[in-house]
């Protein structure tokens, strides 16, 4: 029972981050069966039962969501790195407040000219071309698709990239 | 009962077909057009509603022969398991052949329904041009045609008043196919195109919403922006049902806040669904629909945590119907529990159809459902596992089942607690729901479950049965003990022969059956197909060799990977694609 569909390395998980864990039951089929059940988490055809409509229409989701949207932050000085899908925002003022929550610190306004005043730390981001650039200053749907790292930078650095941008 | 006969004679035929009038269902047509030559005579004509459950069982010609009235037709054509990819592409259930009958002898067809068939582009036109008083197209699951065929049918049907496109697999050709309907077309009361894949004219879709002043049910596709969503319904107050296309924006601007003062003017809407995209921090502008709703379906939602789900349902105190995903978690269906008392079917689709991930409802969700919707009639249930004694509990607590729909996303999972078999948990069910009529067990099932099944199961017209069983006994059980079984569909379990061919008659009571991936062989299906001529018995091989070289290579003793067999009044199809062979 070999499957047509492709299974790919990037799990996609749909969930509440931080849900419950439920307990794993990968408890083997006992030996009387008469057929041999496939191993529990492979892949059927047919299996689970979902129309093919709507498992297409959650392929072309996935696939959406797929397209690089997590990127990892990193902050001076912090340990562990976080990671945060940017597509759940809808714009910098959004992704900006949930980034002081989950580091608790204050980020200060945005301004064209003195990037982010007003407080120790800027957000800056690594793009596509591997440069590290200012949170704000491109349209979002452009920062969206180019952002491929976060980091909150303190400090001389912070002051010193606000500054060298202009 | 002679006397009674007699009497009933002397009334003239416009008397019967008077009192036929107010049979609706096609149950008690069909029962009354049984009870004598007169009474069959006066049915046959005053009947103007047919339905036909397996397109292949009848041909257009008898039934045009029979009913000469006929308005409205609603056919199915593939079995119910070709949804999962089990059936072949091209497997059949064309329905061009019907449009051209009915065409041919001038039927004034005026509605017509769909499910599992090919539609070609030539069939909408053909059905568009020839049928002046059309009125009603309604497809579901079905495939073939392109937004050229919908063109076709929004060009011409002067007086369409409803086009209902529900999961269909649609090419979409990118065309103006909502523009064609003409300036002058106003009749429209139902324009569902959820499942279109591309871009309408958002302009002529505006236009056409405003001069349908009879317009009672939208649903739009995912391209259809909020901002437009927001325009709609300022020209539609009077919706009762609305699918809204792409459902996010910036819940800060202008254009969200003219979509919550128009949803507040909007207070026919009992029926919700769509959100094909959308963003949870614009919900609340649903949230005063929400109160009185009946339907609800977010199960094309992507992405919305469960907490913004328990946020949205807990102001859907009416609810009666619940489509959603498990991203809901047991713990959002403890909040449906609390706050949907008359709630009568649930839907709980799988987010995670691909990755190996947790799923986010088990029994808990499931128990909690149970008891806290005492209306609770049909659920459809995906879940990571389950218990018997969470089984029983339900059981206990919802005697009112009619559909009972289990599906362990690990097909062969025992008893998460007692890991034994799930036997006593659907045997409780079965018991208990002495309604039953649709039944689909799952989990690690032995010959016992069946047991029960026969035993208890007596309204039980479909069964479906995925890697259940141990031998030729649970089939045995299943045939013997269930006298109202129409449909049975089985895959990949231990049943052979000697159940195959027990009760040859039996088939014939019963729509169809469906066996793939068991252990009948050519043999027994030869038998079978000899010994009951009624019944087409279709080999359906996967291979491109076509039946002709199937034939040779299968020797008697080989298993059939897949067997359809089903009543017919007319013999082996004529359609059948090379690799369907009806023996």
């Amino acid at each position: 029972m070999l499957s047509h569909l492709n299974l790919e390395a990037t799990e996609l998980r749909l969930g509440l981050p931080g849900s419950d864990d439920l307990p794993s039951t990968n408890k083997r089929p006992s030996p009387e069966d008469h057929q041999t059940p496939p191993a529990p988490k492979a892949q059927i055809v047919g299996w689970p039962p979902v129309k093919s409509y709507r498992k297409s229409t959650a392929a072309a989701k996935s696939a959406e969501a797929e397209s690089g949207m997590y990127v990892k932050v990193s902050m001076d000085g912090a340990p562990y790195l976080r990671k945060i899908d940017i597509k759940l925002y809808d714009g910098y003022s959004h992704l900006l407040t949930a980034l002081e929550d989950m580091f608790k610190l204050s980020i200060g306004e945005y301004s064209e000219r003195e990037g982010y005043k007003g407080s120790e730390y800027a957000p800056a981001y690594e793009d596509k071309d591997g440069d590290l650039m200012l949170v704000g200053d491109v349209p979002w749907e452009m920062f969206m698709s180019s952002c491929k790292r976060l980091r909150i930078m303190r400090g001389a650095d912070a002051r010193g990239l606000a500054s060298a941008q202009h | 009962m002679c006397m009674f006969q007699s009497v009933m004679n002397y009334f003239p035929e416009e008397v019967l077909d008077h009192v036929f009038d107010f049979l609706t269902s096609h149950r008690d047509r069909n029962a009354v057009s049984l009870v004598c030559k007169s009474w069959y005579s006066v049915e046959r004509f005053s009947r103007e509603k047919v339905f036909i459950g397996n397109c292949y069982a009848v041909n257009p010609e008898r039934l045009i022969d029979r009913f000469p009235r006929l308005r409205s037709l609603s056919l199915k054509g593939k079995p119910h398991f070709a949804d999962f990819n089990l059936v072949p592409h091209d497997w059949g259930g064309r329905v061009y052949p019907w449009i051209e009958a009915m065409a041919k002898s001038r039927i004034n067809l005026e509605e017509l329904r769909l499910k599992r068939m090919v539609v070609s582009d030539e069939s909408l036109e053909l059905l568009a041009k020839s049928f002046p008083n059309f009125k009603s197209l309604v497809l579901v699951s079905c495939e073939g045609f392109t937004t050229d065929g919908l063109a076709a049918i929004a060009s011409n049907c002067k007086f369409l008043r409803e086009l209902d496109l529900q999961e269909n697999e649609v090419d979409d050709r990118k065309g103006h196919w909502l523009s064609c309907f003409p300036e002058s077309c106003t009749s429209l009361v139902s324009l569902n195109f959820a499942c279109l894949k591309g871009e309408v004219n958002v302009a002529a879709l505006e236009r056409l919403v405003a001069r349908c002043r009879n317009l009672r049910s939208l649903r739009l596709n995912h391209t259809v922006p909020l901002e437009v969503l927001q325009k709609i319904l300022v020209q539609a107050p009077q919706l009762n049902d609305l699918g809204t296309g792409s459902f996010t924006h910036d819940p800060n601007s202008e254009t969200y806040v003219k979509l919550k003062n128009a949803m507040k003017n909007c207070h026919s809407i009992r029926s919700l669904s769509g959100f094909l995209d959308v963003n949870g921090r614009c919900l609340p502008a649903v949230y005063p629909i929400c109160t009185s709703l009946t339907a609800l379906n977010l199960s094309y939602a992507p992405g919305l945590f469960s907490n913004e789900l328990a946020k949205l349902i807990y102001h859907c105190k009416k609810i009666e119907r619940l489509w959603i995903l498990d991203t809901i978690g047991d713990k959002g269906l403890g909040v449906v529990a609390n706050t949907c008392k008359e709630l009568q079917e649930l839907r709980v689709f799988p987010s995670d159809l691909y990755g190996v991930g947790n799923a986010a409802v088990t029994e808990e969700g499931l128990v909690a459902i149970s008891a806290g919707c005492p209306k609770l009639n049909s659920i459809l249930y995906f879940c990571q596992q389950m218990t018997n004694a969470a089984l029983i509990t339900v059981a206990k607590n919802c005697p009112n089942f009619i559909r009972f729909r289990l599906c362990t996303l690990n097909p062969v999972v025992p008893d998460a607690a007692t890991n034994q078999p799930l036997d006593e948990g659907f045997g409780a069910i079965v018991q208990s729901c002495k309604g039953l009529t649709r039944l689909s067990v799952s989990g690690q099932l032995t010959d016992q479950v069946f047991l029960y099944i026969g035993m208890y199961a007596e309204q039980l017209e479909m069964l479906s049965i995925a890697f259940a069983g141990d031998s030729d006994k649970g089939m045995l059980y299943v045939l013997n003990g269930c006298k109202k079984l129409k449909k049975l569909e089985i895959r990949d379990s231990p049943f052979g022969n000697m159940a195959l061919l027990s009760d040859m008659g039996k088939y014939e009571t019963m729509r169809s059956l469906w066996m793939s991936s068991c252990q009948v062989t050519l043999g027994a299906c030869k038998t079978l197909a000899e010994k009951m001529p009624r019944l087409n018995v279709e080999i359906i091989s996967e291979n491109e060799g076509g039946a002709g070289e199937g034939e040779a290579r299968l020797d008697d003793r080989d298993r059939v990977e897949k067997m359809y067999l089903y009543r017919t009044l007319v013999g082996p199809r004529t359609d059948a694609p090379d690799f369907v062979w009806t023996l």
